[in-house]
């Protein structure tokens, strides 16, 4: 039997039995069918695919992962959650282990009355079924690939988070999918669903992180809503383990005046990609979407962007820096797509990258796709190494060499962590950044 | 102050036919063609060996359709001529033995053909549909030792040097179009520059596609032996028909230790007329590969003609300290569409490169910039710098920027930098309140924002070329 049967036989399998099981809403299981349609008809994508050309997901498709069974990781305690809870966010989380939520590890309490943040699969049925239905899958299911297929596939546990018009939610809300391992390794399907109405006012953090250094595959999709004049701030660290695949889509609709900051941190997974989309398609919304991969031995990191200008007057900033130590490999592809209508539209892209070893790999690929002509856009890109006349001037004033490096290569991380506004999170960068120096240090 | 809008091209002005008569062989391609053109030209077993290795190869392959960011119908390669020679051929000893006919159509398109009215110093070989007609000065340059001959002379006269350079930068199975040249190239050029030797004079090519059902496929071969200097221009037209041509060309630079390959482009080929109607397929594979240490290749090139553009003219930087450029111009207008850049390979060590790319589309056209930078994890030291701006004018062209930058050295430094904008409004606007009429002040912007690429070209061929630009854009303001 070939591997693309026998993969999607696991998974057709599974299917089966979550569709049997399921006694959700008949427009889920409607959903769900088509997706797994989907799936099945492109399979996991090559490398012979333009957007898959330089990251192979052949071990994915290779390693037979079970999707996680409802009660895996039940044993996990609060003491074992604690850890990867921000402190900012203490009574404002969601907490899920292997892609089931878990309300025992959750705390709602300092999320405002009429705002919901709940587990999706309860709310299919609850009080905002309705707004669910209307969004859930709007922008995963346009022109998304056989992994968000996969992950509407196979929907189930993940977070549900509503604004109400005019709510401000002071404290951020942390959505925490925490893996522990499984025997058999398994796969598990975060999906994430914001809707922020008009007005609004929202930060997310979302992390992803694991109880131990284990074998797993995570594949998640999160769609953001931002209605008129709403402001939305979304943090993601992905921090899984060192042996874990992490497939994830980020897709954002922004509305009139809206605005959407995305900051990313990649520090985990052995292979991970992160597809990102943001539709700017009303008037005035403007978006920012920042991130920073540290990547080392073993690792390779793959984030792909759309920023889709559909509309006049909006405004994107793109800023990626990724730092590559060890046998590592990193790929940015980053889309601006400015669409014949959208006049005054103002963009900017940077990628730099930043080698610290010779076995490091980058291959980076900004585009710019514009068919207007009354429009500011621009992109930029970089790979290199550490300045030497910065690296000899912090030598001279008698700095020693490792110290020095240490100091720039930092520095060059600063300019994105210091867009996190949670000390916590900060806290927890920097220290996977020393980590990371440290470890050069003894060598 | 009125937005800009295109409204008309200049009439493209080289659209003319030469009545004259031609030998022509039966439209179609398989074994056969390939046999024939082969013993038409009187070849070695070699060279028809690896045209049928071309050719098998090419059945083998896949047109590229997927990736460029072009859109054409299908190209029936059944219903082209392969081979259109004019009549009589022959070799001829002087200018006096070719068809007056066709020198006047050289003269005409206002190549210095005949010896007396060129410009100093311009060596010309002039290939006419399929077959080249006439190279000049070639007594002067035998002096010094080069050879600049049509690639058909080559294979008689210099077989052993082409034999060894004959597809060791571009491979016959490279790609698609590649290998169909592979299979039925007719002609083209043939420079070599032996050791030591600057070349006393450009050398310059002038292709002109005559018949409506031939494609045009030439080859070039170029190699500079050990600290040689040779400059080459390149010229391209072709009458108006409403069917659309195809050009598929390979041209291979080779640069030995020390040597210097300065390779020139204005293409003018006929880009069919305002609806897309017409025009010429440009399906280009140009490489150069510095295989000797601190040896240089630059390519220019001015690309405002073909309905379809697809052309990455690239540097193979082996020899460690080798340098690689790269400088175009690309204007589409009307529904012309063009997918073009460059690959940089750093292979050896301390190799550089830059790339500096302007793009301007007007009218309903689309323009891509499409480069690869590649670092190999042995180029210690590699650099690049890339910069490529776009300007738009009008609001329904397109313009697109697709850089692919890969690196496997942590010593290399790589920059890449893009911008796209419009034509600035305080520009013309101070321009024209200096008493400068509206199309002067777009002419005036537009040539200083190629500048960088114009400083690059010879200079006859940067006068032809602002010239151009400036025509191709005229009447362009409302």
């Amino acid at each position: 039997m070939s591997q693309a049967i026998k993969e999607q036989n696991i998974y057709a399998g599974a299917f089966r039995e979550l569709s049997a099981r399921d006694g959700g809403p008949s427009w889920v299981a409607r959903l769900r069918e088509g997706a797994f349609e989907r799936f099945e008809e492109t399979g996991f994508p090559t490398t012979d695919e333009e957007d898959w050309k330089y990251t192979n997901v052949a071990p994915i498709a290779r390693s037979e992962f079970q999707p996680a069974p409802p009660a895996a990781g039940a044993e996990l305690d609060l003491a074992g959650a604690e850890p990867f809870i921000y402190a900012e966010a203490r009574q404002s989380r969601l907490v899920f282990v292997n892609g089931c939520f878990r309300p025992d590890l959750s705390s709602l309490e300092s999320v405002p009355p009429g705002v919901v943040a709940a587990d999706l699969a309860a709310a299919l049925a609850g009080e905002h079924a309705g707004v669910i239905r209307e969004n859930l899958g709007r922008l995963s299911e346009q022109g998304g690939d056989a992994f968000a297929a996969l992950n509407t596939a196979f929907l189930g546990g993940g977070a549900f988070l509503y604004v109400p018009a005019g709510a401000e939610v002071e404290a951020p809300v942390q959505l925490l999918f925490l893996s522990a391992p499984t025997e058999p390794e398994s796969a598990a399907f975060p999906r994430v669903l914001v809707v922020a109405e008009r007005d609004s006012r929202l930060d997310i953090i979302e992390s992803y992180a694991a109880t131990e250094e284990a074998a797993y595959f995570t594949d998640a999709v999160v769609e953001v809503f931002v209605g008129a004049g709403a402001r939305v701030t979304h943090y993601k660290v992905q921090d899984e383990s060192g042996r874990a695949f992490h497939v994830a889509s980020t897709r954002a609709e922004l509305a009139r005046d809206s605005s959407y900051d995305l900051t990313t941190v990649t520090l985990g997974a052995r292979l991970s990609r992160h597809n990102i989309e943001v539709k700017l398609d009303s008037e005035g919304a403007a978006c920012r979407v920042d991130g920073l991969y540290i990547v080392g031995d073993g690792q390779h990191t793959d984030t792909h962007s759309l920023i889709d200008h559909q509309r006049p007057n909006c405004t994107s900033r793109q800023n990626y820096k990724g730092i590559l130590d060890g046998r590592s490999r990193a790929v940015f592809n980053g889309r601006v797509f400015v669409h014949e209508g959208a006049h005054r539209t103002d963009a900017e892209q940077s990628n730099k990258n930043l080698l610290l070893s010779s076995e490091a790999r980058v291959d980076t690929k900004p585009q710019l796709e514009i068919f207007n002509d009354d429009v500011k856009c621009s992109h930029g890109a970089t790979v290199g190494q550490l300045e030497e006349e910065e690296l000899f001037y912090l030598l001279s004033r008698g700095l020693h060499r490792d110290l020095a490096r240490n100091l720039l290569t930092y520095g060059f991380a600063e300019e994105i962590v210091e867009k996190f506004k949670f000390d916590s999170i900060r806290a927890q960068l920097d220290e996977a950044i020393l980590n990371r120096l440290r470890a050069r240090l003894e060598v | 102050m009125s937005t800009i809008e295109l409204l008309t091209n200049q009439e493209y002005k080289y659209g003319f036919v030469t009545d004259i008569e031609s030998d022509v062989i039966p439209k179609g391609l398989n074994e056969d063609t390939v046999r024939l053109i082969s013993e038409k030209k009187g070849e070695p077993d070699w060279m028809l060996e690896f045209r049928l290795k071309s050719f098998r190869q090419w059945q083998k392959m896949a047109e590229p359709k997927h990736w460029p960011n072009i859109k054409y119908p299908e190209v029936n390669y059944q219903d082209i001529i392969y081979y259109s020679a004019p009549k009589p051929k022959g070799t001829k000893a002087s200018l006096d033995e070719v068809d007056p006919e066709l020198l006047r159509t050289f003269e005409k398109l206002g190549i210095p053909l005949t010896e007396q009215k060129q410009l100093a110093g311009v060596a010309v070989d002039a290939v006419f549909d399929s077959v080249s007609v006439a190279t000049t000065y070639k007594e002067k340059l035998k002096k010094h030792g080069v050879i600049f001959c049509s690639f058909t002379e080559a294979i008689r006269d210099h077989a052993e040097l082409v034999k060894k350079y004959l597809g060791s930068v571009v491979p016959y199975g490279d790609n698609f179009f590649a290998a169909l040249n592979g299979a039925v190239f007719t002609d083209g050029s043939f420079v070599f520059v032996p050791r030591g030797v600057r070349c006393p004079m450009e050398l310059s090519t002038y292709f002109r596609i005559n018949n409506q059902e031939s494609g045009q496929f030439e080859r070039t071969l170029i190699v500079a032996e050990e600290g040689a200097y040779v400059s080459y221009l390149e010229g391209c037209t072709a009458p108006k028909f409403d069917k659309n041509q195809l050009h598929a060309a390979v041209v291979e630079l080779v640069a030995l230790d020390d040597a210097e390959i300065k390779y020139s482009t204005v293409q003018n080929w006929y880009a069919g007329d305002e609806e897309g109607k017409g025009g010429i397929y440009n399906f280009v594979t140009k490489r150069g590969k510095c295989a000797g240490r601190n040896s240089k290749i630059s390519w220019t090139q001015v690309e405002t003609g073909s309905a379809i553009t697809w052309k990455y003219p690239s540097c193979i930087l082996q020899g460690d300290n080798s340098i690689g450029e790269f400088y175009s111009v690309a204007l589409t207008n009307h529904a012309q569409q063009a997918d073009t850049g460059t690959k940089m390979i750093h292979i050896g060590k301390n190799t550089r490169s830059t790339i500096v790319s302007k793009g301007i589309s007007a009218g309903k056209s689309n323009n891509s910039y499409r480069g690869l930078v590649k670092v190999l994890p042995g180029a210690e030291g590699a650099r690049n710098y890339t910069q490529c701006d776009s300007m738009l004018i009008g609001g329904k062209s397109g313009a697109n920027t697709f850089p692919y930058i890969e690196v496997m050295n942590n010593t290399a430094r790589v920059e890449h930098e893009a911008t796209t904008s419009r034509i600035s409004e305080e520009q013309l606007f101070y321009l024209q309140q200096r008493g400068i009429s509206q199309e002067d002040a777009v002419s005036l912007i537009i040539n200083g924002f190629c500048k960088d690429v114009f400083r690059e070209l010879p200079m006859e061929f940067a006068v032809e070329a602002q010239r151009l630009l400036g025509m191709k854009l005229e009447n362009s303001v409302g």
